[in-house]
């Protein structure tokens, strides 16, 4: 139950070369190895994960830019496929589906049935997975596997996937991942990790698994040039960062500024649009509601992406436990950056930047912090 | 003690077993007790609690909610659950009657740590329907009656005729069990107490507080202040354990919830010791 968590490679020393002109190859053995291979592509100008069946679905020319409340997709002055850093969607939306059944009750002549609702879903290929993706998955398996209470769908979804990551060759204003020890470099819990150059990829090989889908594909042993070609487009990416967190006992720092003022001041910028809790990688928490067929005789009990910042979030018949942004806002960041680490011994934080990006206004975890830095109580 | 139900309880944490409602107790205006029953006779004899712990009901197409166990209840083989109407799942579940069927998963959370407390003088403290989960540490206290001291009920409600499982009361004094009742609005016939509970904490004689231990179980102020009471009579704060209440969507730490600070109340809770959680709950709106 443990080893998921565990980085599965048992990294082959040998770095490998796949030509461009065997991606195709690549994708088909995966669909014909039956995954259904789920990777970046355009959609509502933006780069969300969807199925990718032909490289032409990758969002090949394209870049995002992106800083606090701003995502754009412009054209770049190359051909690249994976020429982007983070979009929208993460991962989480397989193993944690933003909607799923978990149980469910028929009627039958000898009273209710409750029973499981068995998971469909074929085995995926995460393709173009980032270095802090699979640190968020890191952390989704220790909420979700390595407790005391295991949850099933996530666990079998995550134990027959495939990830393929994919290094990143740019880093946008948003990203601190340096800053959480989470990239850019893809390191560990992989099954394939590649690096892009103009006409190839690098390929590191993590696991067994990862093994046996190359090999049927025409590989070959990286040379020396495209190893260094590969080393330095990866450190392109770490010289562009340029967000920080200072993450020096953030956890007592947090929460003994429970009552900070900052708190007051966020609230009145924060709109409670649950936008950041929707878009972290990392972020778990849902709600389950009741649907029932037109007979009533058949219901099932759906559990949907819920978030702290909803105002409901909290009801209890008596009362909302936290009825103001202020309270919202606050569970929001001493649980990602604080009290994550009682619970399961990480920061909820990967650095991704999805959530400064994606915020209407502008709201930047990493300023919230370093102002309550500034002036602790 | 902390054996599970059943091995599918286990697997899937969100499958729920089938229960009946076997008999039901009015208790007051708006609450009764319902005596549960497992379909499957095998589950209904392997099913264990530990005092303090909860259940997760469910009414399919209604919805689901977490409440306490109030007592194994031997003599009709039924495991016990006493309930307020607060909104849709009880009032469904309160219209269901004899014979209603329902789904139940459980036991969850923490428990009135009995264990450690021999030879202790045992306080329980509830306020309106707090003393449901109380009671089946009332009724191990009578169950291992050597193994504690001096045992003592300082229980409040709004009146008299709110005051839960009045009948029992008698009983419970005959069995070693010191009873004191308060009231919030005094009543024709009612000579008891009027005023809140800490009060109780306050006058309650004899008291050895180095050897005492004390259970709390009601609405959050009320719990605010009876361990302010409690802690002036010299109590520590290590030896008060208190129950909390959040709202819960799956009772297993997954849904996020019921979380209070680092907490997950459905499983580092609902009881905790409350130096432990005393931090984070005299926070407002945490
Ligand atoms: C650990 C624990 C033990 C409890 N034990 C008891 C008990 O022994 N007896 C008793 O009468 N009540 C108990 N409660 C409170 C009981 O769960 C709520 O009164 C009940 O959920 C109200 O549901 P409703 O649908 O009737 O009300 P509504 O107000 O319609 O509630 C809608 C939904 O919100 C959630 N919810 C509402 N109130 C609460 C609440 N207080 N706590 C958690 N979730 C809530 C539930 O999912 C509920 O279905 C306990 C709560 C907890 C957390
Ligand atoms: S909190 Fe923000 S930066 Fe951190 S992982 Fe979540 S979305 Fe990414
Ligand atoms: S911090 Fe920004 S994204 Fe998050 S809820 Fe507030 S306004 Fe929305």
């Amino acid at each position: 139950m443990k080893a998921v968590a565990r980085p599965r490679n048992s990294p082959q020393s040998e770095t490998l070369l796949l030509a461009k002109q065997d991606f195709q190859a690549f994708l088909d053995q995966l669909w014909q190895g039956g995954y259904r291979v789920v990777g970046p592509t355009i959609a509502q100008q933006a780069i969300v994960y969807d199925e990718i069946r032909r490289v032409e679905d990758l969002p090949r020319g394209w870049t995002d830019e992106q800083s606090g409340g701003q995502y754009r997709l412009t054209r770049r002055d190359d051909e690249a496929w994976f020429g982007f850093v983070v979009g929208p969607h993460s991962p989480k939306r397989y193993f944690f589906p933003p909607q799923v059944a978990v149980t469910q009750a028929d009627r039958t002549s000898n009273g209710w049935q409750f029973s499981e609702v068995p998971d469909q879903e074929p085995p995926y290929a995460l393709l173009g997975v980032r270095a802090c993706e699979l640190a968020a998955i890191a952390v989704q398996d220790r909420t979700f596997i390595n407790e005391q209470y295991v949850d099933p769908i996530y666990r079998r979804r995550r134990e027959r996937a495939l990830i393929v990551a994919v290094n990143c060759t740019q880093a946008a204003s948003t990203c601190f991942c340096t800053s959480m020890n989470t990239g850019p470099r893809c390191t560990q819990g992989f099954d394939l990790a590649l690096t892009e150059l103009p006409d190839s990829f690098t390929v590191e090989v993590g696991s067994e698994r990862g093994a046996d889908v190359l090999s049927s594909l025409p590989v070959t042993r990286a040379a020396p040039g495209s190893l260094l070609a590969a080393e330095a487009a990866r450190q392109q990416a770490v010289d562009q960062i340029t967000k920080g967190l200072d993450t020096k006992d953030i956890r007592d720092l947090l929460l003994s500024n429970l009552e900070h003022p900052r708190w007051d001041e966020v609230a009145t910028r924060c709109l409670s649009c649950t936008n950041c809790t929707m878009v972290c990688p990392t972020c778990f928490c849902s709600s389950v509601k009741e649907v029932s067929d037109l007979t009533g005789d058949h219901v099932q009990r759906e559990r949907e992406w819920d978030t702290c910042f909803n105002w409901d979030f909290s009801y209890m018949n008596g009362g909302i436990v936290r009825n103001q942004i202020r309270s919202r806002y606050r569970q929001w960041l001493t649980h990602k950056l604080a009290s994550w680490i009682d619970q399961f011994g990480v920061s909820g934080c990967v650095g991704c930047g999805r959530c400064i990006t994606w915020c209407p206004v502008a709201i930047d975890l990493t300023e919230e912090v370093a102002a309550i830095r500034e002036n602790p109580a | 003690m902390s054996v599970q139900a059943s091995s599918a309880m286990v697997d899937n944490p969100w499958l729920a077993q089938s229960v009946e409602v076997a008999t039901v107790t009015p208790e007051l205006p708006g609450v009764a007790t319902y005596h549960l029953r497992f379909r499957d006779a095998g589950l209904n004899e392997r099913y264990r609690f530990r005092p303090g712990q909860f259940n997760m009901l469910y009414l399919p197409g209604v919805g689901e909610i977490a409440i306490s166990l109030s007592a194994a209840n031997e003599m009709s083989g039924t495991w016990d659950h006493t309930i307020r109407v607060a909104g849709n799942v009880t009032r469904t579940l309160a219209g269901l009657g004899v014979g209603g069927e329902l789904a139940l998963r459980g036991p969850y959370g923490t428990s009135w740590p009995l264990d450690e407390c021999t030879g202790a003088d045992v306080i329980l403290v509830a306020g309106g329907i707090g003393l449901a989960p109380l009671r089946p540490a009332i009724h191990a206290c009578f169950t291992q009656r050597k193994r504690f001291g001096r045992t003592t009920l300082l229980y409040g409600a709004r009146s008299p005729d709110m005051l839960l499982y009045r009948r029992d009361y008698d009983v419970w004094a005959d069995r070693g069990l010191n009873v004191s009742a308060t009231v919030d609005r005094f009543q024709p016939g009612w000579s008891g107490d009027v005023g809140v509970v800490p009060l109780l904490v306050d006058r309650l004689r004899p008291l050895t507080p180095a050897n005492s231990v004390m259970f709390l179980c009601g609405p959050e102020v009320m719990m605010r202040y009876t361990v302010r009471s409690a802690l002036e009579r010299g109590l520590r704060r290590d030896q008060i354990w208190v129950s909390l209440e959040r709202n819960m969507q799956c009772a297993v730490g997954l849904c996020g919830h019921c979380q209070l600070g680092p907490a997950f109340v459905c499983k580092d809770g609902p009881v905790f010791r409350y130096d432990k959680i005393e931090r984070y709950l005299n926070v407002e709106g945490l």
